[in-house]
């Protein structure tokens, strides 16, 4: 996982924090009956309306009182679904965000401390809402499916590495250590929408506060590579299945939206970028490349998922992507060691530049398939 | 030697093309945030952008004979890039040059490198410029593109894209200098682009957003950042001093020198592959400067080691910087008062058949070397007709005698054919080259 996480932008339905000033504007879907009027004072939240049909909501908070404020829509208790924040006192901001039919909660935060001021918000099925685009639609379905697959996948391989771990197998454990991690390296985007578990099960030592346990994948990695010990293990290891199995089930029931699919496919190969060509990733154990492949298949899956709109949207990218794709895979497979990969502190400076080439090249283009879904 | 007309009149702070500067952007969308309507902030920049504005008050022309950054008058802060081009397909390569030519001529007006710039696209889509020119006047921002000999055969000597055949012979490689400690990862480059700027910020956002744009075709080979230029390019400017404290550099070439600049600096008709006339041979050299035993030096030897007095600038023989060094005058026990291995004498014209260059380099401090020492230094950069016959024998001559090479080590070195100027917009760097 990374240090800083992107969560509530890649959070479920969270189009757009759209009120940073000078964004482009034109290309958003219009809302049906106009902006919900939203007043945050440092004591009160007034919203014009509690419920709104499926669809592209939108918000537009006025901060009237003395406090910079924050606005927020969340699913559940404290699943963010979009936010909107730093909201100077005076000013006026806007939230787009794409709901589908469900209870809300909204919430200011005047002082942008606790958990602001709340309020009931009901998102009622979309009788007459703005069309979507069957193939869009049938991306998320193809996606969904791939989620689906990874995660059985690592539902098994997550257990047959604990069971090694809690065996004290320590040879089988470090071969299964790597396998283990590609289905969760694949749809990591996913993963990180549920706030804590995606630290519980990923977070790397260096990326702790002081007094934060040190638990997950990167824990036993280290008992296993380092203190060639797991006597200790035990506890880590259960506390990692039943995360997995948490996270697995959450990850197959989320309703995803097209465009987290985009930002997921780009999130993926930011990942690439900065932890694993850099080998920040498996510290202990240099199997980066292994989490390498996991991080380009899954930005491919779900570019993948996306081809029959993209084709229909920007032709041209398509073929960038395909080429870019192409090149970034046999770059990493002049890298393969058996039925694995070379360890990242056998790969020279020059073998990193040509990797670091690939992703970036490959990058750009990714990053430019967000704006051809959402148009 | 062709005397064509000279180029100053061409080069001097330039009315900019229509387009609004960054500056100006900014202030448009920043009365769009203020007033809450933040959707309209978008619109307001594009609308901006398509409309013919007032020209930027400190650009420099981007178009003309020749290339900008060479006698332009010398800013005070630089980026070179050096680039290897990681395609094979030919066509690739000559696109990036069309939209890094595109992206030039807006970035060097003062606008953002792509026409929706840093805030005016969509907003799912990254940003077409990264933004933190956005507020910034053009600072007399120049670009400048070179290529490398490897550009036209690889080591193998294959044609990499069909140009093989116009590879200019003064693009030759630089023979081994007595002294050289070259690291190739800070040598070579199949592409170079110097930026210069009176802003850091602009010439680090130049490199930046044509690094952006290349990515795919290029890949920053290494790249260098300088400070405080270390040459005068026009007579207007004076000479400044190196990071030793000398003023170094007395002779050279500058805008003002008319024939003088089509004899030394300007690729004549004639020389070469014609795609180059018009144009001039770059060559770079990172030159690491041991400071802390250098200043340890007295002043007399340190004068003496430059053969000029450390507060004017003066020959040892003169009383005034311009002084023509008078290099047959002994002093009273018979010695040459310039010394034979003294810098000023073995890298002047008269001692190399009057071969001039025009040097345009800076000063680098790269932090520290984890030693305790400054890792500093001169960033040379030097332009010239020919390479053979102008860099060539000074730099032997400097490396065989020079006293000041206990001081000084060459980690760094590279060639480039820099091509003639753009000349109207439809043409685009490389053109004389690719075709």
């Amino acid at each position: 996982m990374r240090a800083t996480r992107t969560l509530a932008l890649l959070a479920a339905g969270a189009l757009l924090p759209a009120a940073a000033a000078g964004c482009g504007g034109d290309d958003r879907p219009a809302a049906s009956g106009g902006a919900i009027a939203v007043t945050s004072t440092d004591g009160g939240c007034e919203i014009a309306r509690t419920d709104a049909p499926a669809g592209t909501v939108v918000f537009s908070v006025a901060n009237k009182g003395a406090k910079v404020t924050e606005f927020y829509v969340l699913a559940g208790a404290d699943k963010v679904a979009g936010e909107v924040e730093n909201i100077a006192p005076g000013l006026t901001r806007e939230l787009r965000v794409e709901l589908a039919a469900g209870a809300y909660q909204t919430a200011c935060k005047p002082g942008m401390v606790g958990d602001g001021i709340r309020g009931a918000f009901t998102v009622t099925a979309a009788g007459a809402g703005p069309a979507v685009d069957p193939e869009l639609t049938a991306a998320v379905a193809r996606y969904r499916a791939y989620v689906k697959g990874q995660t059985a996948a690592l539902l098994t391989l997550t257990t047959q590495f604990v069971a090694a771990v809690k065996g004290g197998r320590i040879t089988e454990a470090k071969a299964l250590f790597p396998k283990a991690r590609e289905p969760w390296e694949r749809i990591e985007p996913v993963a990180e929408i549920f706030g804590d578990l995606d630290p519980r099960i990923d977070a790397r030592e260096a990326d702790l506060e002081p007094g934060q346990a040190f638990t997950g994948f990167h824990k036993l990695e280290k008992d296993l590579w380092v203190t060639k010990s797991v006597a200790g293990s035990g506890p880590t290891a259960d506390q990692l299945m039943a995360d997995i199995k948490e996270i697995a089930a959450k990850a197959e029931a989320e309703a995803l939206t097209p465009l987290q699919l985009a930002n997921g496919a780009k999130e993926l190969l930011d990942e690439v970028a900065t932890g694993k060509i850099t080998g920040e990733e498996d510290f202990f154990s240099h199997t980066d490349l292994w989490d390498f492949k996991a991080n380009l298949d899954g930005s491919r899956a779900a570019v993948e998922a996306l081809r029959p709109v993209l084709v229909a949207r920007d032709p041209a990218l398509v073929a960038q992507l395909d080429a870019a794709f192409a090149a970034a895979s046999a770059a990493l497979d002049r890298h393969r060691a058996g039925t694995g990969w070379k360890l990242h502190n056998q790969l020279t400076k020059a073998d990193l530049k040509l990797l670091s080439d690939a992703i970036n090249s490959l990058g750009e283009p990714v990053s430019r398939v967000a704006a051809a879904v959402s148009r | 030697m062709a005397a064509q007309t000279p180029h100053q009149g061409d080069r001097s702070t330039v009315p900019a093309a229509a387009a609004v500067s960054r500056r100006r952007v900014l202030a448009a969308t920043g009365i769009a945030g203020v007033a809450g309507l933040a959707a309209a902030g978008g619109a307001v920049a594009r609308d901006a952008f398509a409309q013919d504005a007032a020209p930027a008050a400190d650009a420099v022309a981007f178009r003309g004979a020749h290339q900008a950054g060479i006698v332009t008058a010398a800013q005070d802060r630089l980026h070179f890039a050096a680039f290897d081009v990681v395609t094979r397909d030919r066509d690739h390569l000559v696109a990036l040059l069309r939209q890094w030519t595109a992206a030039a001529a807006r970035m060097t007006a003062g606008q953002a490198a792509g026409g929706s710039g840093a805030v005016g696209g969509p907003a799912q889509a990254p940003p077409e410029d990264t933004g933190e020119a956005l507020d910034l006047p053009p600072a007399q921002l120049t670009l400048t593109v070179g290529f490398g000999a490897s550009l036209f055969r690889d080591a193998a000597g294959r044609d990499r894209f069909g140009i093989a055949a116009h590879l200019p012979p003064a693009l030759a490689p630089l023979p081994h200098f007595p002294g050289d400690q070259l690291r190739p990862e800070l040598s070579g480059g199949d592409l170079c682009v110097q930026a210069c700027a009176n802003d850091p910020q602009v010439a680090v956002h130049a490199i930046r957003n044509l690094a952006r744009i290349g990515f795919g075709t290029v890949s920053l080979r290494w790249s260098q950042l300088g400070f405080g230029r270390t040459s005068a390019t026009t007579r207007a400017q004076s000479t400044p001093r190196n990071l030793m404290g000398f003023k170094d550099g007395t002779a050279n070439l500058r805008a003002e020198d008319g024939a003088l600049l089509e004899e030394q600096l300007w690729v004549q008709p004639g020389d070469g592959p014609q795609w180059l006339a018009g144009g001039t041979y770059l060559v770079s050299r990172k030159i690491k400067m041991l400071v802390e035993t250098w200043d340890r030096t007295s002043l007399a030897e340190q004068e003496a080691i430059f053969g000029r007095t450390k507060g004017s600038g003066a020959p040892l023989t003169g009383r005034d910087e311009f002084d023509r060094p008078d290099f047959a005058a002994t002093g009273a026990d018979g010695r040459p008062v310039i010394a034979p291995e003294a810098h000023v004498r073995l890298a002047h014209p008269d001692q190399h058949g009057g071969a001039r260059m025009l040097r345009r380099g800076y000063h680098f401090v790269d932090g520290s070397d984890g030693l305790g020492r400054m890792d500093a230094g001169l960033f040379f950069l030097a332009f010239q007709r020919d390479p053979r016959r102008q860099f060539v024998p000074v730099q032997r001559a400097l490396a065989r005698s020079d006293v000041l090479n206990e001081y000084i080590r060459h980690v760094g070195s590279a060639v480039f054919a820099c091509p003639p100027g753009v000349r109207d917009a439809g043409d685009h760097w490389g053109r004389t080259l690719f075709g």
